[in-house]
C-alpha cells in the first residue's frame, strides 16, 4: 500500500484551517486515505474530528496511507499540502 | 409588557442603538432518560438527516456571511458531515442511546479528546459542541440554538452569548447586544468592545422580553429601555452623530489640553492582533500577553520556535513600544509540558511569576527570545512580570530579564501589596503596568469569573482607585512610570482619574484609542487631578462614577 512521511509545516499544527483545507482534498480524491502520527493508530484522514484528535502540531511528522487507483499521484500532492504553511495562505 | 420600562445592567461596550429584540434560543438538552430506539436503523437514519440539516444550514450561513466569519461556519459544516462523528453516533445508537443522547455523547468523546490536548484543539471544542447542540434541537425537532438569520438590524438578546457567537454576529445587522448573565470581563463583553458593538450585561429578566419588541440600548449607561419614548431615541440619535464626528477628528499620539504626553497602546495576544493592530494610529503596544505560545504546546516551545513568533509580532511596531508580559499560566491555564499539580485556588496559587520561578528555565528561554526578536525588528521591547508581590520577586525578574540582553524590565501591578509597597517594589525597575481587572480581583476578594458579583468588581470602586493612586505614588519617587493596561484603561471617563492619579500610559481594545484620546484632549492634567480627587473623595462606586461624570466636560459627556 502506497505510504508518504511528511513534517506538519502549518505553524499552528494540524488543526482548524489547515485540517479543513486537507481533508477537503482527501474527499475530494475519493479515496480511502489514512493519517497517523509516527507510532500512533491510524486515524480516517476524511473526518476532520479525526483529524484534529492527531493533535499534530507543527514539524510533527505524520504517515498517510492511501489505497485505490492513483493512490501514488494522490499521496504526493497530499504531502505537497501538509508542507506548506496552510494558516499562513 | 410595560410600556417605557427600563432595565439596568452593567454597560461593557460603549454606543447606542435601538431596534427590534432577536432572541437567541438557549441550547438544547437532550432529555434525561431518554428510551433506547425502538428502531435502530430508523434512529440512525433519523441522527444522520439531523447532522445533515445541520449542516445545510450552516453552509447557508456561510453564502451569507463575510470573510471573516465564512470559514468557521463552513469548518462547522464539515463537522456535522464528519464521518467519525456519525460512526460514534451510531455506535451510541446500537449499544442503547436514544437519537439526542447519542449525538451528545459522542460529541463529548470529540470533546474530550480536544480539551485533553489543549490549546488551539481545545478551542474548536465550543464550535464542536455548537453543532452537537444543532444537532440535538434538529434531532428533538426544536428551534436551532444560537443567533437566528438576521433580516434587519437587531437587537441580540440571551441569557448569554457563546464567544463564537459574538465573534460571527453581522456588524450591520447585529447592532446591540444585551444579555441577562455574563461579567465585566467575559468574552462577549471583550468581544463586543473589540468589534464596537453596544451591549449591556446582567440586564434582569432580559430573556424574557418578546421578540420583536423595540428597545433602546444604551451601552454607556448600562440600560435598556423598553418600547421607548420617541424623545429618547431623538436624544441617542443626535448623541450617536456627534460622537461619530467627535472621534472622526481624534487623531495622533495621546495629549492632554495642555499637552502633556499619555502614551495610547494596544493590548494584544498573539500575531493576528499584532498586524491588525499595527497600522492603526496608536503609539505601540501596551500588553502583549504570551500565554497562546505556551498553553497550545505539549512539549515546552523552543528557543526558535519563540524567536520567530515574537519576531512576527513586533515587526509592525518598528520604532514603537511593545510591552511583553512574560508567561502568566497557573493551575487554571495548566500547561501540558510544566504541570505543577492542581490547586484549591489557582488564583492564589503558583502562577505568574511564581510558576516562573519555579521553572526558571522557561522563563529564560522566553527572555532569550524575546531579546532576539527585539533584535532582528527594532521593536522597542520592554518585558514585565505577572503576579509581583513582592521587593524580592521583582528584582530577581528584572535581574534575569537585563541578563537576557533586554533593556527594560517591569512588574504588573495587580496585587494589591505590589501597590502598597511600590516605593520599594519599583526602586529597582523601568517600569510597571497596572492591570486594573485582577488587581480588582485581588483587592475586592471577588472572582473575575462570578457575573452576579459584578458589582463588587466596578473599577469604579474607591478603594480599586485608592489602591492605583498607592502604586503611582511609589513609581514617582523613583520617576517609575506607572501605565494600566485593563479595562479601566479604555473608559473615557475612568481614564482621565487615572492620569489624574500620574498614570503615564494607557493600554486597550485598539477599538477604545479614539474615544479615550478624545477625553484626553479636552482635559488638561490639572483637570485630570481634580477629577481623581473627586472620585478618591466619594463614598461609593457609584457617587464616584456620577461625580466624575458630573464635573467633566459637556464637550466628553454629551457623547458618552
Amino acid at each position: 500500500m502506497p505510504t508518504r512521511t511528511v513534517a506538519i509545516g502549518s505553524s499552528v499544527g494540524l488543526h482548524a484551517r489547515p485540517a479543513q483545507i486537507f481533508v477537503a482534498a482527501v474527499q475530494e480524491s475519493g479515496l480511502a486515505v489514512t493519517i497517523a502520527k509516527a507510532g500512533g493508530a491510524p486515524m480516517d484522514a476524511r473526518s476532520i474530528l479525526g483529524v484534529m484528535a492527531l493533535g499534530a502540531k507543527n514539524s510533527d511528522e505524520v504517515e498517510l496511507n492511501a489505497d485505490g487507483d492513483n493512490a501514488d499521484a494522490v499521496l504526493d500532492g497530499l504531502v505537497e499540502l501538509l508542507k506548506r504553511d496552510l494558516d499562513a495562505e | 409588557m410595560l410600556v417605557h420600562e427600563t432595565r439596568t445592567g452593567i454597560g461593557v461596550s460603549g454606543g447606542s442603538a435601538a431596534g427590534p429584540v432577536v432572541q437567541v434560543a438557549p441550547p438544547a438538552a437532550p432529555p434525561k432518560d431518554e428510551p433506547a430506539p425502538a428502531d435502530v436503523d430508523a434512529a440512525i437514519q433519523h441522527v444522520l438527516e439531523s447532522f445533515e440539516a445541520v449542516a445545510v444550514e450552516l453552509d447557508t450561513r456561510a453564502a451569507g456571511a463575510d470573510e471573516h466569519a465564512a470559514p468557521i461556519l463552513t469548518a462547522n459544516a464539515m463537522m456535522a458531515r464528519d464521518v467519525g462523528l456519525h460512526g460514534a453516533a451510531t455506535d451510541r445508537l446500537k449499544a442503547g442511546d436514544g437519537p439526542a443522547t447519542a449525538i451528545k455523547n459522542a460529541v463529548e468523546a470529540y470533546a474530550a479528546q480536544f480539551e485533553a490536548l489543549g490549546g488551539y484543539f481545545a478551542e474548536r471544542v465550543a464550535d464542536l459542541r455548537d453543532v452537537g447542540a444543532r444537532a440535538v434541537a434538529a434531532a428533538l425537532g426544536l428551534p436551532a440554538p444560537g443567533v437566528p438569520p438576521l433580516t434587519e438590524p437587531s437587537v441580540i438578546v440571551a441569557l448569554d452569548l457563546a464567544p463564537a457567537d459574538t465573534a460571527t454576529l453581522d456588524r450591520e445587522l447585529a447592532i446591540a447586544i444585551v444579555t441577562q448573565a455574563g461579567g465585566r470581563t467575559s468574552h462577549t463583553a471583550i468581544l463586543a468592545a473589540q468589534r464596537g458593538i453596544p451591549a449591556v450585561v446582567q440586564v434582569p429578566d432580559a430573556t424574557s422580553i418578546e421578540p420583536g419588541t423595540f428597545v433602546a440600548v444604551d451601552g454607556d449607561a448600562g440600560e435598556v429601555a423598553i418600547d421607548p419614548d420617541p424623545a429618547l431615541l431623538e436624544a441617542q440619535r443626535v448623541r450617536r452623530e456627534k460622537r461619530a464626528a467627535a472621534l472622526a477628528t481624534s487623531t495622533g499620539p495621546g495629549l492632554t489640553a495642555d499637552g502633556h504626553a499619555v502614551p495610547l497602546l494596544a493590548n494584544i495576544g498573539g500575531v493576528a492582533d499584532a498586524e491588525e493592530a499595527g497600522p492603526q494610529d496608536l503609539e505601540g503596544v501596551g500588553l502583549f500577553r504570551t500565554e497562546f505560545v505556551f498553553l497550545s504546546a505539549t512539549v515546552a516551545p523552543t528557543l526558535e520556535e519563540q524567536t520567530d513568533i515574537y519576531t512576527k509580532v513586533f515587526a509592525p511596531f518598528e520604532g514603537r513600544r511593545v510591552v511583553v508580559r512574560t508567561l502568566d499560566a497557573g493551575a487554571d491555564k495548566p500547561l501540558a509540558f510544566a504541570d505543577l499539580g492542581e490547586e484549591e485556588n489557582p488564583a492564589l496559587g503558583r502562577r505568574g511569576l511564581r510558576l516562573s520561578q519555579a521553572l526558571p528555565d522557561l522563563l529564560d528561554t522566553q527572555l532569550k527570545a524575546l531579546a532576539a526578536a527585539a533584535n532582528a525588528t527594532g521593536a522597542d521591547a520592554r518585558v514585565m512580570a505577572p503576579m509581583v508581590a513582592t521587593v524580592d520577586e521583582a528584582e530577581w525578574f528584572a535581574s534575569r530579564v537585563r541578563a537576557a540582553g533586554l533593556k527594560k524590565a517591569g512588574v504588573m501591578i495587580e496585587v494589591p501589596a505590589a501597590a502598597l509597597r511600590s516605593e520599594h517594589v519599583l526602586e529597582n525597575v523601568d517600569f510597571a503596568s497596572i492591570g486594573t481587572n485582577d488587581l480588582a480581583q485581588y483587592t475586592m476578594a471577588t472572582d473575575r469569573m462570578a457575573g452576579e458579583l459584578s458589582e463588587l468588581l466596578d473599577p469604579w470602586q474607591p478603594a480599586v482607585i485608592d489602591v492605583v493612586a498607592a502604586a503611582c505614588a511609589g513609581g514617582a519617587v523613583h520617576d517609575v512610570p506607572v501605565g494600566v493596561c485593563g479595562e479601566s484603561a479604555g473608559d473615557p471617563l475612568l481614564a482621565l482619574v487615572l492620569v489624574g492619579l500620574g498614570v503615564a500610559s494607557l493600554s486597550m481594545a485598539p477599538s477604545k484609542v479614539p474615544a479615550v484620546r478624545l477625553a484626553l484632549s479636552l482635559h488638561t492634567l490639572e483637570e485630570c487631578r481634580e477629577l481623581a480627587r473627586i472620585a478618591r473623595s466619594a463614598r461609593t462606586a457609584q457617587d464616584a462614577h456620577e461625580a466624575v461624570r458630573a464635573a467633566a466636560k459637556d464637550a466628553l459627556t454629551e457623547i458618552l
